[in-house]
């Protein structure tokens, strides 16, 4: 039997629910990874192991491995530096296996990869020398590589996102970087058009289409059809050009969904307090509304970069988590809702994975 | 010489095979926690940070008084590894 389960890392720890093939009858696992604050957890089909990326204020970032889905786990930050010399490094905000290797996103904005299942990490380091690195400036999250997108075939070519400075891209294994940026307004500096300084908030790849991305922005949502090199702006019909999520369907390349925020300097929650979910059918042409299910009352709630995932099934399933704690899914690919589970600490991060 | 080290609870539970008290022969703080790094692997990178450096909220104390990597060991020292108060 194929169960699915949600990887949920939020501010006081990990949790794994399970709900089973249906994905209506849900149990949770008691906190993982001591309580540690968990960004991002993904899982690696290749060799069934979960990875979990985050740090501790005390004890410095680490990235967990469970060979067996959440039972057991270890962690290492074996390489995880910039050298005696360089800034420190407080927490991992994404983890991504790809092509037998795993690859951490960091604070301070880095890349580091690990060709030894998480043991060991080494620095990618041609990523922060790129020429535009003196003009990095934090976002409120602060600087960060949050998001890190795979080839789905090719391991020499790949696309990060960094907070608040934009989309890189490789195609040569991480030893040269471009940044792609173009198209993408920075509305917060004088310059709207600059190389780098777009507060790219999330990066996803259209199902099996990897020159067709779309990337939720602070100053608005894109999508481009050449890989990054070009974008355009596709925020029309959408209440707000802020917010963070977004995600894309397993099967159809013009489907995704975005939650827009109310405006950045005015909470940055669900729009007059009503939850929703977007949804576009062709590429963000046009984007209509879900909420069936979703509170639409005083649901000031946030929805933070990794927390919204889709599932492989058919209908596809969706899961975002809020940043008070609430879990929110839909089985009937974003049409209906229904609340998963509600007290957990701040979601930062929801991956949906099938398991056998 | 043996100095005593006692580790935070919260250590133990991180890294399996750390025990709360134990002892080393060092002659400063940085030789103690290699040496029990070479017992546990991973539990000097919990400890300190690039520079190198004691984690910002982590507190060292030897016999008492407030310590850094480089700080010496008599023979008898006592070296408590303490979380600050911090966090939410």
């Amino acid at each position: 039997m194929t169960r699915t389960l949600l990887l949920v890392g939020t501010s006081k720890g990990a949790f794994i629910l399970d709900g089973g093939a249906d994905r209506t009858d849900w149990s949770i696992s008691e906190p993982l990874c001591e309580g540690w604050p968990i960004h991002d957890l993904q899982w690696d089909p290749a060799t069934g192991s979960i990875y979990a990326g985050g740090g501790s204020p005390w004890y410095g970032p680490a990235v967990f491995r469970s060979d067996d889905l959440g039972t057991t786990w270890t962690h290492s930050s074996e390489g995880l530096t910039y050298g005696d010399d360089g800034p420190k490094i407080p927490t991992v905000w994404n983890v991504t296996p790809a092509h037998g290797s795993i690859f951490a996103g960091v604070e301070p904005a880095g890349l580091f990869r690990s060709d030894d299942g998480g043991a060991t990490w080494t620095h990618v380091s041609a990523l922060r020398d790129h020429p535009s690195r003196p003009g990095w400036q934090p976002g409120a999250g602060g600087l960060i590589c949050h998001t890190i997108v795979p080839h789905p075939t090719d391991p020499q070519k790949m696309w990060v996102a960094i907070s608040a400075v934009g989309t890189f891209a490789t195609e040569d294994g991480g030893a040269s970087w471009e940044a792609r940026n173009k198209g993408v307004v920075d509305c917060n500096s004088p310059d709207p058009h600059p190389e780098t300084g777009q507060c790219v908030h999330k990066l996803v790849m259209a199902a099996d289409d990897p020159d067709h991305l779309f990337q939720q922005n602070h100053c608005g949502v894109y999508r481009s059809s050449d890989g990054g090199r070009q974008w355009e702006d596709i925020s029309t019909g959408l209440p707000s050009e802020f917010g963070f999520v977004m995600g894309t369907h397993p099967r159809d390349a013009a489907t995704a969904w975005v939650i827009p925020l109310s405006h950045p300097e005015e909470g940055r929650t669900a729009p007059g307090g009503a939850l929703a979910v977007w949804r576009t059918p062709d590429r963000g042409d046009t984007w209509e509304r879900h909420d069936v299910g979703l509170p639409q009352e005083h649901a000031w709630v946030g929805v933070l970069r990794e927390a919204l995932s889709v599932d492989r099934h058919d209908p596809a399933g969706i899961f975002f988590g809020t940043s008070t704690g609430q879990l929110y899914g839909s089985v009937d690919e974003g049409v209906t809702w229904s609340l998963v589970i509600d007290h957990l600490p701040p979601i930062w991060g929801v991956q949906a994975i099938e398991v056998d | 010489m043996a100095v005593t080290v006692i580790l935070p609870r919260s250590l133990v539970s991180l890294i399996p095979g750390t025990v709360r008290t134990c002892e080393v022969e060092a002659t400063t703080v940085d030789e103690a926690l290699a040496r029990l790094d070479e017992r546990t692997p991973g539990l000097r990178n919990r400890l300190v940070d690039s520079g190198p450096t004691i984690r910002q909220h982590i507190n060292v104390f030897v016999d008492g008084q407030q310590a850094r990597l480089d700080t010496a060991l008599s023979p008898d020292a006592t070296i408590h590894v303490i979380p600050a108060v911090s966090g939410g």
